[in-house]
């Protein structure tokens, strides 16, 4: 009896300091995620000397919205900016098209090459050609340097394919398709009005899954583009806020001191681009992430 | 003899009989194959018309001549990597990064999403998981740029708190052997929230009846993490190690090529990067194209390898 009811008291001893560690590791992990983007966001509104000074840690110091002015004059970012919305919108629409329509043929068990073309899109997720075949024949279609680079090379992924078959699978029962049928719905028409409207959820899942890979985009650009006018916002990104000397020039030949605030304003610029550069994502962001986490679990029941 | 033809008959047999099938498949339902040409000629101009251009890597590649009019050249390019001495630089440098990254990044989200588990506070376990996901978005150039910034040796907030407090100012991004512990450890805080969701899927569909019994039987928390819970979702762990060991010489270009500075350049060479610059910048296709295929061969072993360990060991694989 005596060694039942200690044990209960140690039990629950160790479930207490393991409540306590959880919580206070939970706490701790709250604060790492969000002090970095909080880190930013405060100093980019901050004055550029306080910021220099090593000040501005926890709260913004001198309230300002010079770095944001600054960004107003840098029209780079802005090309940048305009190019990356109208390849994401345009991407977007291109894959759903392309992804959607190859996935819904592929989940109809009357489909017949259903399991010959399965096979050719699974062997491309482990073999590939690689960088520089790949590369070539898109320079032969006369694609490179041009909007349709980002686009049309990467217009399907086959993972996100799998994910729509998926779902047509488990959420259109055969049943269904024979009653159109019967109804004399051809297969466009059952596509159109029954099995897309259906499938809106993975829709918008893999619609999203599509437009953050546009948004966050630099390999393609890397590769295929070399004119100023069609880069992506993360190739400018890349040159203002990752290769430090670029943000500098212009100072030249400008007084010692007019120089020093020269340099201070760079560095708050470079907050203010990363905030500019994410607030699609943050403000878009609660109102999605269930979407995202639904994905996975859509994802990860394959077959 | 007899038997060969007769089989032969009956094969052809088949081969016609798909052939009258899909012909009138085809009449049936050519609206299903209107639909899927569109992605079918996808697949085919851009992921099988260039498949014939890993030939490249056993050739001298000619632009005039193409693919299968240059010369031959066999084994020379691949001779070549392996005797040149960036051979071991790059194997070393993305065996550490990425068995690093393996060690210290797969069991993190495991026990992120066990510990988020068992946490009681409903209302501060929606807030980590929502904030856990957001670095996942963030783009490599905006997290490559973030470290880089706050890493600083002058200007940056971290060696900016580090003197507050009586350290002294270092270049972290200089430091070749600090180049890992940066790269890995900034890939954590980026990909944990994001990697656990599967594993707080597999644990919310643990048995509660199991956990019911442990508690009767008097088993602390901790007691039930590993006799349930870990046991439960072996099967999700295991699919995903599996899956990470299929990639593990590919650590990803971006983020090595966004922090690769003249100093540190001696940790951050990696195959990926390396196939980009001898091809793209230096535009030595074939040799370019035979350190890829390298790459993706030792990845396919490696996979393969793997999931048949695990199919030995806890009876489970992905094929």
């Amino acid at each position: 009896m005596k060694g039942i009811v200690k044990s209960r008291v140690e039990k629950s001893y160790s479930d207490t300091i393991f409540d306590v560690v959880n919580l206070g590791v939970m706490c701790l992990l709250l604060i790492i995620f969000i002090w970095p983007m909080w880190f930013v966001l405060i100093a980019s509104f901050s004055d550029p000397n306080q910021l220099w000074l090593g000040n501005v840690i926890f709260w913004p110091k001198g309230f300002t919205l010079e770095a944001y002015e600054k960004l107003l004059e840098y029209t780079d970012i802005w090309i940048g900016y305009k190019n990356t919305i109208l390849y994401t919108v345009v991407g977007t629409l291109v894959n759903l098209i392309l992804t959607v329509t190859l996935a819904y043929p592929l989940s109809r068990k009357d489909f017949l090459p259903r399991k010959l073309i399965m096979i050719m899109l699974v062997i491309t997720m482990y073999f590939s050609g690689g960088l520089i075949p790949t590369y070539l024949v898109v320079k032969n279609l006369g694609m490179v340097n041009s909007f349709w680079a980002m686009i049309i090379p990467g217009a399907i992924s086959t993972y996100n394919v799998l994910v729509v078959r998926t779902y047509f699978v488990n959420s259109i029962p055969n049943e269904l398709h024979e009653a159109a049928k019967l109804d004399g719905a051809n297969n466009i028409q059952f596509f159109g009005k029954i099995a897309l409207p259906l499938a809106k959820p993975v829709v918008a899942v893999v619609g999203l899954y599509y437009a953050v890979g546009h948004w966050n985009d630099y390999y393609t650009a890397l590769i295929y583009l070399y004119d100023k006018e069609k880069f992506p916002l993360t190739c400018f990104l890349k040159n203002l806020i990752i290769d430090t000397s670029t943000a500098m020039q212009g100072s030249f030949g400008s007084s010692a001191s007019e120089m020093e605030s020269m340099i201070r304003l760079a560095q708050s610029l470079k907050y203010s681009t990363i905030i500019v550069a994410v607030i699609p994502m943050l403000i878009v962001y609660p109102f999605v992430q269930k979407f995202f986490v639904k994905g996975v679990m859509i994802g990860s029941i394959k077959g | 003899m007899g038997k060969l033809s007769a089989n032969r008959g009956v094969y052809m047999q088949r081969k016609e009989r798909l052939w009258v099938r899909l012909k009138k498949d085809i009449k049936v339902n050519y609206l299903l194959y209107l639909l899927v040409l569109p992605g079918l000629l996808f697949y085919i101009i851009f992921c099988y018309v260039p498949m014939p251009g890993v030939l490249m890597a056993f050739e001298d590649y000619q632009a005039r001549s193409g693919i299968f009019g240059s010369t031959w050249v066999g084994l020379k390019h691949f001779t070549r990597f392996f005797n040149s001495y960036y051979f071991w630089v790059l194997i070393k440098n993305t065996l550490r990064i990425s068995i690093y990254n393996l060690v210290v990044g797969f069991p993190i989200p495991i026990i992120f999403a066990l510990m988020l588990n068992y946490l009681n506070h409903k209302r501060l376990k929606k807030t980590v998981q929502m904030v856990s996901y957001a670095p996942h978005f963030i783009s490599a150039v905006v997290i490559c740029g973030m470290i880089t910034m706050f890493f600083n040796k002058d200007t940056g907030i971290i060696n900016q708190v580090l003197e507050r407090f009586g350290g002294e100012a270092t270049n972290f991004l200089a430091k070749p052997e600090l180049f890992d512990d940066i790269y890995v450890w900034s890939g954590i805080w980026q990909e944990m929230g994001w990697s656990a969701i599967i594993y707080v899927a597999a644990l919310a569909g643990v048995d509660p009846e199991l956990h019911e019994a442990a508690i009767m039987d008097g088993a602390t928390k901790i007691q039930r993490m590993i006799h349930i819970d870990i046991p439960s979702i072996k099967s999700t762990i295991i699919m995903l190690l599996i899956l990470q060991f299929g990639s593990v010489m590919s650590v990803g270009f971006e983020k090595a090529y966004f922090l690769t500075n003249s100093m540190n350049k001696s940790a951050a060479n990696i195959i990926s990067t390396y196939v980009y610059e001898v091809g793209l910048i230096d535009r030595d296709f074939g040799f370019s194209t035979a350190v890829g295929l390298f790459n993706s061969l030792i990845n396919m072993i490696l996979l393969i390898t793997v999931n048949k360990i695990s199919r030995k060991v806890a009876d489970e694989g992905l094929f």
